[in-house]
């Protein structure tokens, strides 16, 4: 069974609907990419299954769990977690206190989780006290991922990771989702990068007009003529 | 990496970059302070007077932060200004008078002129004042959240509400003016240099003082401080990170609401209790709050003694029914060089 399903799911903000009934799986130990031109519903998916967002109709099932609609504060318990687009540090707290808010519903001593973060991002170790909004944009990033894995998730959920970096950055990050997963977390992301995450996804989709139009493994997406025609920008 | 390699500043952004730092802001109050001790020196007031004055704002900087701290710390956790934290310093003001009066009366604890039942009203109203402000805010204010309501829609329920509490203070205490204890002498003693202060004033400065540490150590130690400076930072990410909410509400209230009341005890310690004293009050507060940057904690505590020492010193020279006007005179200066306030990041 995968451990993130998501069913027919419509939704949308107030009167508009974005999602016209979205389907997608996600597999234990699996990286899933979500690709697609802008304003598909991408991070509208990922607001969704974190509770930001209720569904109209369908159902999101985690773990064999229906959490269609539940608050973000009770999914972090159950191991799924969420990296959002933008705005996705504290700003005013130090590096370290950004990481000490990820493992906060945890109680007790949160320096092995922290120490695994600094192992994975050694940048981060060296600027523990520095505050995150004087950061540049690849650090906060590396801050925004070690935040969302302090509570060592089962999912980690990731929105647009690579956006406004330089190509260097956008391809260290990648390389540490890989890294994050090779330790058995699971991840689904969106990108508008789209080679980039196809080629080192298992799986992607593509998401248009808020419905999946085509999905297979990440390789053979980026081969599939169609969709480089539709999608990729040929 | 770095983002902050720009290039050659021209002369003039080189001007702009120095008017707009915070060290010209310093000095630019210092200069402010010197215009006040010409003007003084030109009305013919003594220096001992002036310094006398300057103590005098010093500690009435301490009450006032009291009260800045809460205002800042429910703008930041909350996004409302809370036109009532005023009259909820009078109505812990009153609710200290209430339980001094029921406890049996002992003697002064010389050299103050309050005995043990002022310090047990602050141990028993401080928190209670902080409990029911956190209640007022889920009868009141969670329900405008829910709906989300326009800012205009907090400022006037917190309005309402600051007229309700001054209204029970009319009702229960009638509009005339009293003290914590009538008829007891305040001798005053000379600290140093002919400046006189009442040892009174002394405990009000130490334990605004002692406060003001318990909340630094509280933001910046516990648990509870780091996720209400998160939720401050970015609300979103705060939920999303499992912080609860309603938690960073409740201390945030327990906080601002019992400093608020502790505040209003202490000044009306200093100088008597009247019905209005809070909402004369919250103007200086707010004022103190925006020169610090609106939502700063450490801001508010420098605004507040910026405002505090401004108000006094400015009687030295013109009548002291100005004062108010002074200090916001010297917030607008002090905003027209650095919009974000003291405390603010510049753009």
């Amino acid at each position: 069974m995968p451990l993130l399903t998501v069913e027919n799911v419509v939704s949308g903000y107030g009167e508009m609907q974005v999602l016209r009934g979205v389907n997608l799986t996600v597999g234990h130990n699996e990286i899933v990419s979500i690709v697609g031109p802008n304003g598909a519903g991408k991070s509208t998916v990922m607001k969704l299954v974190f509770g930001l967002l209720k569904p109209w109709e369908g159902a999101v099932t985690f773990d064999g769990r229906n959490i269609s609609g539940m608050a973000p504060e009770k999914l972090v318990k159950l191991g799924l977690s969420y990296v959002p687009q933008v705005e996705n540090v504290f700003p005013n707290l130090t590096v370290e206190e950004n990481l000490d808010m990820g493992g906060y519903t945890l109680s007790g001593s949160l320096d092995q989780q922290k120490e695994r973060v600094y192992e994975l991002f050694p940048r981060l170790a060296e600027r523990r006290r520095q505050r995150a909004g004087k950061m540049s944009g690849g650090e906060r990033q590396m801050v925004a991922m070690g935040r969302a894995l302090m509570l060592d998730p089962k999912l980690l959920m990731l929105d647009e990771p690579s956006a406004g970096l330089a190509p260097l950055l956008v391809d260290m990050i990648f390389e540490k989702v890989v890294e994050v997963n090779k330790a058995g977390v699971a991840v689904l992301m969106v990108e508008q990068n789209a080679k980039k995450s196809l080629a080192l996804a298992d799986r992607g989709y593509v998401l248009a007009t808020g419905q999946n139009q085509v999905d297979g493994p990440g390789e053979k997406l980026l081969g599939d003529p169609e969709v480089a025609r539709l999608y990729l920008g040929g | 990496m770095t983002e902050n390699s720009s290039p050659a500043l021209r002369p003039g952004e080189r001007v702009r970059n120095l008017l707009t730092s915070r060290a010209f802001i310093y000095v630019l109050l210092g200069l402010v302070l010197l215009g006040f001790v010409i003007a003084a020196q030109a009305k013919g007031v003594s220096a001992n007077s002036l310094l006398s004055l300057f103590v005098r704002g010093t500690l009435l900087g301490g009450t006032l932060a009291l009260g800045a701290v809460g205002v800042t710390l429910v703008f930041a956790v909350l996004k409302m200004a809370n036109f009532a934290h005023g009259d909820t310093m009078t109505f812990g003001a009153y609710m200290g008078l209430l339980v001094i009066m029921v406890l049996p009366k002992g003697p002064p604890l010389a050299p103050f002129s309050f005995g043990y039942e002022f310090l047990l009203a602050l141990l028993i109203v401080v928190p209670l004042i902080g409990l029911f402000t956190f209640g007022l805010d889920q009868a009141i204010f969670r329900p405008l959240r829910a709906r989300r309501a326009q800012p205009i829609m907090f400022a006037m329920a917190a309005l309402g509400l600051a007229f309700g509490l001054r209204s029970l203070v009319y009702i229960f205490w009638g509009a005339d003016f009293t003290y914590y204890y009538v008829g007891r002498a305040r001798p005053a003693v000379e600290l140093f240099a002919g400046v006189r202060v009442r040892p009174d004033q002394l405990f009000i400065l130490g334990l605004a003082v002692v406060l003001i540490v318990g909340v630094y150590l509280l933001l910046e130690r516990t648990k509870i401080g780091k996720a209400m400076r998160a939720t401050a930072d970015n609300p979103d990410l705060a939920r999303v990170s499992g912080i609860d909410t309603n938690r960073v509400i409740l201390w945030t209230w327990l906080i601002g609401g019992g400093l608020a009341a502790a505040g209003g005890m202490l000044y009306a310690l200093d100088v008597q209790l009247r019905p209005e004293m809070g909402w004369w009050l919250l103007l200086p507060l707010f004022a103190s709050v925006i020169l610090g940057t609106l939502g700063n904690a450490y801001g508010a505590l420098a605004g507040a003694f910026v405002i505090g020492i401004v108000w006094q010193m400015s009687s030295a020279f013109i009548n002291p029914t100005y004062g108010h006007g002074v200090a916001f005179l010297v917030m607008v200066l002090v905003l027209l060089f650095r919009p974000e306030g003291l405390f603010g990041r510049s753009k």
